[in-house]
């Protein structure tokens, strides 16, 4: 494999990587402990998906737009549910999502078995999408499609909305804290929380239909288990959307080297999954060792 | 419905209810102790393949020792970043759930190829009770399980009793309302944090290996198929209480034992659906009888 093909075959699996890592880095910014990217992810696929199979005789750009639209939408619903939950009923939102996760996992199943199955019936999966219905490749001759660069546009401006707008400031006060947030004033967290909860819904939703429709181009049983990936890739990037980019990146190149590996050494893929648990623990690791021996701030004289 | 489906059924329902008994009366324990060990799950995966690694030289007993030891081994892992190094629980959780769940798939393809060739381990019989196993309806149900489903009959008001009575569950209760004011009557959350850890690992690696060793009698990828998070799911929905875990967990069995139901009537109905049905009742049931009001005060802070 060259460098080249290397670097392409890095970029198309960062892509659902930083776009998932978007997702839960907004959430867990707020507070909002979205363990449920792996679902609202699935949502998203699915109906973009049961979509673009069905607008067939649409111009191409409609379809795509069309199938990225319902893919937010459905990735933002499926998240709602769980907004829901904890708005209305207060169920904590760490065992709603999870929960969710695995019936989506289940719907899933069901659809590329069922109403959504290829006309043979033979494999459990979808048609294929019309060249038509696919996302357009920015890179002639390779795979990179326009969703890669849909998730660095993305990651620029929600680093601009956290970092300079009022919007942004909210988030931060909750995710700080509910007395951070009385404190600041005017914060209407349950409110806020809800947002960002479909918010970051959306976004794995699209993560979802950026997949489908331009790498995939149909829907399989099972899930690669990105939404679960997704969470390391937030926390090595500390929650920084800039920073999603780059270790969204490097999570490609580990799954970009690990497929290589798997082709011409014979390692089970299972490895990076556990591969990508341990640098989550090194980094934790790192992080609190790090807090630990610092002297708190608080005990700090003023210097500025 | 005839007497013999639905027998049929509450057995299934107890025999499924089992693992995830286990499973969440440890998550219980740690949970009053002010910790959420989503990790749970990579527990179970753990336990399920130490029991097969040991079956093969020990039998049973040696399946259920393995299962027990994996267990714990990665609780230790949890409990060293949670409490020692004071890390997320959630995010360290996850990240022990994927390690577990990576490893064992990735040894086990090292070990038996893609194709998973069965390896069979031994499995416990049901061992009927005489007498009580031919009670009408409930009789299979209750007195015709594998013993380690028996054992669970001791255990639940056993926790019950030393959650509620005795000088440790009052300790473990006091550091999961106030660690603050556990450190002011001397105790070291720190120290009945690692505690009610382990023992979470002890009972979660043992449910994993209920599920090789008394029902399924083989390992595969991923077997674990989320029971971790409903065992969490359990435990809120059972109020932090041993009878109400018992009671949520014989829920989600019965649940989980309803397609065995629907094929005796010969229904038709898509088997994800079955599968997806424990995961829909935990939400429903979250909605109707649990929110947070009690879960223990520091649960989940660091």
């Amino acid at each position: 494999m060259s460098i080249t093909a290397f670097l392409l075959d890095t970029a198309v699996r960062a892509t659902p990587f930083i776009l998932l890592g978007l997702a839960v880095a907004l959430a867990f910014s707020a507070g909002v402990l979205n363990i449920g990217a792996e679902g609202q992810f699935l949502a998203g696929a699915t109906a973009s998906i049961a979509v673009g199979l069905w607008l067939k005789a649409w111009p191409g750009l409609l379809i795509v737009c069309a199938e990225l639209a319902t893919g937010v939408v459905a990735g933002a619903l499926w998240s709602g549910i769980a907004a829901v939950l904890k708005r209305r009923y207060g169920v904590l939102e760490v065992i709603s999502t999870l929960m969710l996760n695995f019936v989506a996992l289940y719907c899933v199943s069901y659809l590329v078995r069922g109403p959504l199955a290829e006309p043979t019936h033979l494999f459990p999966q979808t048609s294929s999408l019309a060249h038509a219905a696919r996302l357009p490749v920015v890179l002639p001759g390779s795979q990179l499609h326009l969703g890669f660069v849909l998730a660095i546009m993305l990651a620029a401006g929600l680093w601009w909305v956290l970092g300079a707008t009022a919007i942004g400031f909210r988030v931060r006060a909750v995710g700080a804290g509910v007395a951070a947030a009385a404190a600041a004033g005017r914060v209407h967290v349950a409110r806020t929380v809800f947002r960002v909860f479909l918010a970051s819904g959306g976004i794995a939703g699209l993560a979802g239909a950026a997949e489908t429709t331009g790498r995939t181009f149909a829907l399989y049983d099972g899930s690669p288990g990105f939404g679960y990936t997704a969470i390391a890739v937030a926390l090595l990037a500390r929650l920084n959307p800039l920073a999603v980019v780059a270790s969204g990146i490097f999570f490609g190149a580990l799954e970009a080297s690990a497929a290589a590996l798997q082709r011409d050494a014979g390692l089970p893929f299972a490895l990076v999954t556990a591969v990508e648990a341990m640098i989550v623990l090194g980094v934790l690791a790192v992080e609190r060792l790090g807090a630990e021996s610092r002297v708190p701030a608080a005990a700090m004289p003023e210097t500025a | 419905m005839s007497d013999g489906a639905l027998a049929s059924f509450l057995q299934a329902s107890v025999r499924l209810a089992t693992p995830l008994a286990f499973a969440s009366l440890g998550e219980l324990v740690v949970e009053r102790g002010g910790i959420i060990n989503i990790g749970l799950e990579g527990i179970i995966i753990a336990g399920a393949f130490g029991s097969l690694a040991l079956a093969g030289v020990g039998s049973l007993a040696g399946g259920l020792a393995g299962a027990a030891a994996a267990g714990v081994l990665i609780a230790a892992l949890f409990a060293l970043f949670v409490v020692t190094l004071r890390a997320d629980q959630i995010i360290t959780g996850t990240a022990i759930s994927m390690l577990a769940l990576g490893l064992t798939g990735a040894l086990y393809t090292l070990e038996f190829g893609t194709a998973g060739a069965a390896l069979r381990t031994p499995t416990f019989a049901p061992l009927p009770i005489p007498g009580l196993h031919s009670l009408p309806i409930v009789g299979p149900a209750l007195f015709n399980q594998p013993v380690i489903t028996y054992s669970l009959y001791g255990l639940v008001p056993a926790l019950s009793w030393w959650m509620s009575r005795s000088q440790g569950g009052l300790t473990l209760r006091a550091v999961g309302e106030h660690p603050e004011a556990a450190i002011g009557a001397g105790i070291s959350p720190a120290r009945v944090r690692w505690w009610a850890i382990l023992f979470g690992g002890l009972m979660g690696g043992i449910a994993g290996g209920s599920l090789v060793l008394a029902q399924v009698g083989t390992f595969a990828e991923g077997m674990s198929a989320g029971r971790g998070f409903i065992a969490i799911a359990i435990v809120a929905l059972g109020r932090w209480t041993s009878q109400g875990v018992a009671g949520a967990s014989l829920l989600f069995g019965a649940a989980s034992a309803l397609q065995y139901l629907t094929q005796a009537r010969g229904w038709s109905l898509p088997y994800q659906l079955s599968l997806a049905l424990p995961f829909v009742v935990t939400l429903v049931a979250l909605v109707a009888f649990g929110g947070r009001s009690a879960a223990p005060a520091a649960l989940g802070k660091r």
